[in-house]
């Protein structure tokens, strides 16, 4: 192998090349023996989810997921196929900023000095910080719309212009390699091509693309090197350039892969959701969603979190642990006197509204890759581009003159007659 | 693949990962952590409110600007977001005027002299003082919301000949829920400072102005095109306030006001604070209103 010459693909210039054999367990391999922990996705309770992957039996091979609004089914046919399903149904956030994960451990009064990583001062209270280097790994199998994820999640997170980051997450992202992976099988609810995060990968933010195809009977992969760890990854695998044909088919895949996709956000969601603050949808949003928020647990980018405490029983430890909270939750927004958003309708308006408009402001991008996973996973099938499609719509409002501040569930004001227009 | 090799590729991957290009500095710090003050000094405000004098356990005090507030860490009730009260130019002692209300707030209460609080901070954006120098100054409280003024106040007497007129128009409950009733009354007698007290319901023997902090402000006494005015209390009472202000003659890009969200982390981590596009941990407290005017007019924003 190579691994010592200078790499002649940093940018991936030189084009793809085809992985000789069984490409995707020579990289596997090569991962590995660099000590790598490889997570991708795996079958598990009936989903395609993230695991770490001991062989290359682990990833899905021959699965095919079917989702709609609200649905979520897994297929297997006998197929070469390791990434014929779109993306799995959890993002990588869960490992790059865990659903539960310690900040600190504080120590009460002298006992401090003998707890070991404590600071001892002379009173406390004192304050351990949580163990510092998380393990090496790579990510196997990242979709686009999962890699605008990274990106995004890295511009909240780890973003030297935003004054302010989070340094746990930075060293974990500093430590994962990306391969990507070209989703050539978006599901029905997937609208990442509107989005401009898919189907096929870019041209940066990961270190090795992959693409399969199938030849006969078997799959193969195209390669190519996003970075110059990605070049020597490729070195330490057996490939060839990939032909003209081959290229031809992995561009012609994406195309498929494009105009395959049924979903879309109407053009220019923030202007929609600039003009529909007080849309009467809101209502009937309420009226459907379950408040569970499980679409911000699914979602890719929803970052927020909540710190809670927990003492041991002689009450000198502390520990402070970061857990996944959603803005649906009535405490998320607690103050004194009571919840800010009270109501359905202005948690989902919050949520929305965050994601698709506001980000822009805060973080100048999209919070929403098009992923379709709340649609998906929402119990009830609330679709955010359906909801975006409706809130566009200019129906007369329910507007009442009177209080300029009204709960946005419509609790105030009269409720949804029989002839209204139902819900698209 | 063998060992050498295989180390080889495993220092290559580390150093040039296409995540490998991210900052150093990102990867180092510790926003969590609080420094540990000792409370030097409790007083009981009002039934509900205290005020602890804090000084620094292990280092230098910590300075800040009129308006900003830390979080403060009760060991094992966790940590809320208070603001500071006390005099920036005295930054030695760490002021912190609380009322008591939630787990970590009562049990904030039940500590005293000599028990140990974790700070972190300062965190956010502050009063703008130096820009309101040449002109009048109107500060408007509600409650509590004198708590993150008096730094301002502290900081305007200071520097006083900068200023033109100096109004402080404050709304309470009642006479008994006046906060800071030894510095009100003092300020009150100063010939270069105006102050006019307000209370929701009258009780006792109070002979004062009764109703909205409003009707004080539509009193006048300063010289409304001219002024640069700061506002904080409860929100349904500042936007009342920023519009008597507006209907006055106050333009809106010099009215300030300091909002109150929930927080987590007041680093822009956590999300709770979320306020259209701002964090207010950061972006604020205090905004311009004239920058946020439209989403303070909706409801459970």
């Amino acid at each position: 192998m190579g691994a010592g010459q200078p790499n002649s693909g940093g940018s991936g210039e030189p084009g793809p090349v085809r992985l000789l054999g069984d490409g995707v367990a020579a990289l596997m391999a090569v991962l590995r023996a660099a000590g790598r922990e490889v997570i991708g996705p795996t079958v598990r309770d009936g989903a395609i989810v993230l695991r770490p992957l001991k062989r290359p039996d682990d990833l899905p091979r021959g699965w095919h997921d079917r989702q709609e609004a609200g649905l979520y089914r897994l297929d297997w046919e006998d197929r070469p196929t390791r990434f014929a399903h779109a993306a799995p149904a959890q993002g990588w956030k869960r490992v790059l900023h865990p659903p539960e994960a310690c900040v600190g451990t504080a120590y009460r009064g002298g006992i401090a000095s003998s707890a070991e990583g404590a600071d001892a001062g002379p009173d406390g209270p004192c304050w351990a910080a949580p163990e510092a280097s998380p393990p090496l790994r790579a990510f196997f199998g990242v979709r686009p719309c999962d890699l605008a994820a990274l990106s995004v999640l890295d511009g909240i997170l780890a973003n030297p212009a935003a004054g302010y980051h989070d340094p746990a997450y930075a060293r974990r992202r500093r430590d994962t390699l990306v391969v990507a992976a070209d989703c050539a099988s978006p599901a029905a609810t997937c609208f990442c091509a509107g989005m401009g995060t898919g189907p096929g990968v870019g041209d940066s933010g990961f270190d090795v693309a992959l693409t399969e195809l199938v030849e006969g009977d078997a799959a193969v992969y195209l390669a190519r090197a996003g970075s110059p760890a990605g070049a020597a990854l490729l070195e330490a695998v057996e490939h060839r350039p990939a032909s003209d044909a081959e290229r031809a088919a992995a561009t012609d895949q994406t195309v498929r892969a494009t105009k395959a996709q049924t979903r879309a956000l109407p053009a220019d969601p923030r202007a929609i959701l600039a003009r529909a603050t007080e849309h009467r949808h809101w209502a009937d949003v309420a009226a459907r969603c379950l408040a569970c928020g499980t679409c911000t647990l699914a979602c890719p980018t929803c970052f927020c979190a909540t710190v809670e405490d927990a003492t041991s029983l002689d009450g000198v430890t502390a520990a402070r642990t970061r857990r996944w909270s959603s803005c649906f939750t009535e405490a998320f927004s607690y103050i004194h006197g009571g919840a800010v958003r009270g109501t359905r309708g202005a948690r989902y308006r919050q949520w929305i509204t965050h994601k698709l408009s506001a980000w822009y402001d805060q973080f100048g991008t999209s919070g929403c890759v098009g992923c379709g996973r709340c649609v998906t996973w929402c119990p009830v099938g609330i679709d955010i581009t359906a909801e975006v499609a409706a809130l566009s719509e200019t129906r007369p409002s329910h507007r009442r003159r009177g209080p300029a501040r009204r709960p946005v569930d419509g609790s105030a004001t009269p409720r949804r007659r029989k002839d209204d227009p139902p819900a698209p | 693949m063998d060992a050498a090799a295989a180390a080889a590729l495993a220092d290559r991957l580390t150093e040039t990962a296409a995540a490998a290009r991210l900052p150093a500095s990102l990867t180092e710090g510790d926003p969590w952590r609080p420094r540990p003050f000792r409370i030097d000094r409790w007083r009981r405000d009002l039934s509900d409110t205290f005020t602890v004098d804090l000084v620094p356990l292990d280092g230098p005090p910590l300075t800040f600007a009129p308006g900003q507030f830390n979080m403060l860490y009760v060991h094992g009730a966790g940590e809320v977001p208070i603001s500071i009260s006390g005099d920036p130019d005295q930054p030695e002692r760490l002021v912190h005027t609380t009322r008591a209300v939630g787990q970590v707030t009562n049990a904030m209460k039940a500590l005293r002299v000599g028990d140990t609080l974790g700070v972190r901070g300062p965190f956010g954006t502050p009063w703008p003082v130096e820009a309101a120098f040449g002109h009048d100054v109107v500060i408007v409280a509600g409650g509590i919301g004198l708590a993150p003024l008096r730094p301002l106040i502290h900081a305007v007497l200071a520097r006083r000949e900068r200023f033109g007129t100096v109004v402080l128009l404050y709304g309470a409950r009642t006479p008994e829920d006046i906060l800071y009733r030894a510095a009100v009354t003092a300020w009150r007698g100063r010939f270069d400072m105006s102050v006019h007290v307000t209370v929701d319901r009258a009780t006792g023997r109070w002979s004062g102005p009764i109703g909205m902090v409003t009707k004080l402000i539509a009193r006048g006494g300063f010289d409304a095109r001219d002024t640069m005015a700061y506002v904080c209390g409860p929100e349904v009472m500042m936007r009342h306030a920023a519009q008597a202000l507006i209907d006055k003659g106050v333009a809106a890009e010099r009215l300030f006001l300091s909002m109150e969200r929930n927080m987590k982390c007041a680093i822009g981590l956590c999300g709770h604070c979320q306020w259209g596009a701002d964090f207010v941990c950061k972006d604020g407290p205090v905004f311009r209103y004239d920058r946020v005017a439209a989403r303070l007019a909706q409801a459970e924003v």
